[in-house]
């Protein structure tokens, strides 16, 4: 029996407002809360809420047979709670019918797992938490922030008690290899890896309206007939997207959502595919074979690696000095602080420094607040500076604690030998993260 | 004494330097009791004259038939203006026209063969073709008023000058607000420069805004010294007096650049500087405001030297928020590569900031309280800014004279000076 695994993102970030230079020192409002609302609410209206609809009546339909899989990150959880709650009783529904499968990430859908374990586990500790609290089951499998991941990466998620990950499956990695098996990682074993078969995944999530495609229109039938023509070795279709696939990125007069909706009972019909959730996937399947993944890949752009969120200057410094505040901020337990240093972290504010003209990101485009990247990192580093100013001033008195107790910290490192050993690894993934060695 | 001066601008409708230079100008010298017929080409009907007798040259008629017309309109063909030939203009200005040069918008307001021709005014795609048609109906105009002498600002109205010296034979000054050199870098505009010369060339004598721009004139247009004149400008007192009560809401000193980010006002020496005064003092932040064709590289080097916490943008100001960032300053800088005058200094010293001003513009010849430096010389310029920061001695001195200093740089003298020079001529004839 071959599988589809469909999983679908769902992230929104909270964008920040127009934050003055006279602002920093004394606003501590960075948040656009209109935009935000307005967002949220139009792809609740357009694309969750209908595109809910019709995953539950599938299921309803065809029982245990129908199976999906979401990730929606800690961020966009809290703005559906803040905004549109309806969705959130969605998902709830969904979430009890069992046919669906929630992935955890890390909360504030960061780069962390490029720059800071203790960072990223606490992230993503976070996250299962969220998961577990509003849909009542413990995650099983892992995706990171667009689907980033490296042998390192697989190395942090396994000490995390995960042995399932969706990455991407792009060519410089795969090489001759299907991306329709499962695979492990080669530094590993344990940590099984999904990989996203772009082409049919983009077939839906990109090329679906695009009328001057070959393949336009595209239907069920269609679909699953490229399906039915892949090898016979085939075992599983990773079909990866985002959730605004339906009904935002496809509106819903393109035919996005009776494609949705008649596509499983083709599958059933016409081929001999069934639908399967990542982590069924990968206690079902026998791994292919081990990969190597030295550098970070992701799902954006033609080169699938992280250039779209730290590949100028811009970009590196400010992840640079955002992370130069993890420690500072660690040691306050100012509740407003810890939710601002969360929602900074968010990837998108890097994304929209990109200067990568041609990239895959318009499909995120839409809804950049920047008319270009270099007011993005104007309008970043001004907010930085004022939360930067806040951060030191909470935690004034903390730090002269920990001089205090500087002495005793210096004896504590040298028996605990972890840290270092997390140093070596930084660097590297530091590097990769941008060339930039700086600190 | 009665002066016909050709201008191209008039408040309010100024787009910053070349307006106000000439405005303050004429204000002083009616004070001295010269009687002024001022042209722009085009009035917008709320300007406040005062006793200057403003001319409208787009409600001047011209003979087409007439003899001294036909040579130019044979060789008049339109041509458009790419460049941004605008004498020191403010920002905002700079920002309108790239705009209109991107948006191509040219202003067809009527045939350059027909008698009366509505000019565009400011700083359009035509400017050329603009320029040349003043100077037809510079003839008019010269015809129509009786006067003793004739003063030109700036290159634009250079021909309409020429042209009513040719007609009347009366004398004529060119005043050099700036020279191509200083708004192009060396890669000028060939026309510009050849309006230039040949203004200074037919004229009688050549003013110009500093020692400076003197030398340019001399040195780079081979006009003979003996022609050329410097004076000074002047700077307005404080339109009103509102000391805006500007809380402070950073800890840190600031120290800031203001003005457009154009190769011009040498803002990379700027941030050159301010990294490395940060290697030494975290204790001060530093600001670029305002926007220009090189902002954004400036932006990437800042990244580039990892001080972005520390180094901020703002964009472009306008009205209150300019003051504001006066008040917040602790420091202005002015690393101009070249500067005919620089009147923002000035500015910035009446707010009690103390200021860093580059050797390489007109303002450093009159001004004394005032650090200055080589533009290209970024351990000066961060030793001074350093020494401002910490040496509490410095500033206070630097507040103490320099406000005085500033207020007694008035138009009055300016205006005294050019009185001299128009007797110099009465007397002769």
């Amino acid at each position: 029996m071959k599988s589809i695994c469909f999983y679908f993102q769902i992230h929104q970030p909270f964008r920040l407002r127009n934050y003055r230079f006279f602002d920093i020192g004394h606003k501590h409002d960075y948040f656009d809360e209109y935009a935000n609302r307005f967002i949220m609410q139009q792809l609740a209206e357009k694309s969750y809420l209908p595109a809910n609809e019709i995953l539950l009546g599938l299921i309803k339909k065809y029982g245990k047979k129908f199976r999906v899989s979401f990730s929606i990150s800690g961020i966009a959880l809290e703005q559906m709670e803040k905004f549109t709650p309806e969705v959130i009783d969605s998902f709830k529904k969904l979430a009890a019918t069992g046919n669906v499968e929630f992935l955890t990430e890390t909360y504030g859908h960061s780069l962390a797992s490029l720059k800071s374990k203790s960072e990223f586990f606490k992230q993503v500790k976070l996250h299962e938490a969220k998961i577990k609290l509003l849909f009542g089951v413990k995650p099983k499998a892992f995706r990171n922030t667009e689907l980033i991941y490296n042998d390192d990466i697989g190395n942090l998620i396994f000490e995390l008690g995960y042995n399932t990950v969706i990455t991407e499956g792009p060519k410089h990695i795969l090489g001759w290899k299907s991306p329709n098996l499962l695979y492990c990682s080669a530094t590993n074993p344990k940590v099984k890896l999904l990989m996203k078969n772009f082409q049919l995944s983009d077939d839906i999530a990109f090329r679906f309206s695009v009328r001057n495609w070959s393949e336009w229109p595209l239907t069920s039938e269609k679909f699953t007939g490229w399906l039915n023509a892949l090898g016979p070795k085939t075992e599983v279709v990773n079909l990866f997207m985002d959730y605004e696939t339906f009904g935002e990125n496809q509106k819903k007069d393109t035919g996005i959502f009776d494609f949705l909706k008649s596509f499983p009972q083709v599958v059933f019909d016409k081929s001999r595919f069934q639908f399967s959730t990542p982590s069924e996937v990968a206690a079902a399947l026998q791994p292919a074979s081990p990969l190597h993944i030295p550098y970070p890949i992701s799902w954006a752009d033609e080169e699938r690696d992280i250039t779209a969120w730290l590949g100028n200057e811009m970009q590196n410094e400010a992840f640079n000095k955002l992370y130069d505040l993890e420690e500072s901020v660690n040691s306050c337990d100012d509740q407003g602080i810890l939710d601002h240093w969360m929602k900074l972290q968010v990837s998108d504010h890097f994304y929209y420094m990109s200067t990568k003209w041609f990239s895959d990101g318009t499909v995120r485009r839409n809804f950049n607040p920047y008319n270009s990247p270099y007011d993005a990192f104007i309008n970043y580093m001004n907010v930085l500076a004022d939360f930067e100013i806040r951060v030191k001033k909470a935690c004034a008195g903390k730090v002269k604690e920990e001089v205090k107790k500087a002495p005793a910290r210096k004896r504590v490192s040298k028996k605990a030998d972890e840290k270092p050993v997390k140093a070596a690894k930084k660097p590297a993934a530091r590097k990769k993260a941008g060339g930039s060695a700086k600190k | 004494m009665k002066v016909l001066m050709f201008g191209w601008e008039f408040p309010p409708h100024i787009s910053g330097g070349l307006g106000t230079a000439s405005y303050g100008l004429t204000k002083a010298l009616l004070k001295c009791g010269v009687d002024l017929i001022f042209v722009v080409p085009k009035a917008y009907g709320d300007e406040k004259p005062g006793s200057i007798r403003l001319v409208n040259a787009s409600d001047v008629a011209i003979d087409i038939q007439d003899e001294v017309f036909r040579e130019y309109l044979d060789k008049m063909s339109y041509v458009e203006v790419d460049s941004q030939l605008v004498p020191y203009a403010t920002e905002e200005e700079y920002f309108k026209i790239v705009e209109k040069t991107q948006q191509g918008v040219t202003a067809e307001k009527g045939s350059i063969h027909s008698s009366k021709y509505e000019f565009a005014g400011g700083y359009g795609k035509n400017l050329l073709e603009e320029v040349k048609r003043y100077a037809m109906v510079a003839v008019s105009i010269a015809r129509e008023y009786d006067f003793d002498m004739i003063h030109s600002h700036d290159w634009l109205t250079y021909m309409a000058g020429k042209e009513a010296k040719r007609i009347t034979g009366k004398p004529l000054i060119v005043h050099m607000h700036a020279t191509e050199f200083d708004r192009s870098g060396e890669t000028v505009n060939q026309q510009v420069y050849d309006i230039e010369r040949a203004g200074m060339e037919a004229a009688d004598k050549v003013i110009a805004v500093s020692h400076m721009t003197r030398s340019v004139v001399i040195n780079r247009y081979g006009i003979h010294p003996d022609k050329v004149v410097t004076v000074h400008n002047g700077v307005e007192p404080p339109q009103t007096e509102n000391d805006l009560e500007i809380k402070r809401y950073l800890d840190e000193k600031i120290v800031t650049f203001l003005g457009r980010i154009t190769f011009q006002k040498g803002p990379e020496y700027f941030i050159e500087a301010a990294y490395k005064v940060l290697q030494r003092d975290d204790n001060v932040r530093f600001v670029m405001a305002g926007s220009g064709d090189m902002l954004n590289k400036m932006i990437r080097r800042v990244a580039k030297l990892g001080i972005s916490n520390k180094f901020h943008f703002t964009g472009f100001l306008k009205g209150d928020d300019v003051d504001k960032m006066f008040a917040m300053s602790d420091v202005y800088v002015m690393p101009s590569v070249s500067e005919p005058f620089g009147i923002s200094p000035l500015e910035a010293m009446r707010s009690n900031v103390p200021v860093i001003i580059s050797k390489q513009s007109g303002v450093a010849e009159v001004l004394k309280h005032a650090i200055k430096v080589d533009f290209w010389d970024i351990d000066a310029m961060a030793d001074a800014i350093y020494g401002l920061l910490h040496y509490n001695a410095l500033p206070e001195t630097f507040k103490k004279y320099g406000k005085e200093e500033v207020d007694n740089i008035k138009w009055d003298q300016a205006g005294e000076k050019v009185k001299e020079i128009y007797q110099e001529f009465l007397t002769q004839s």
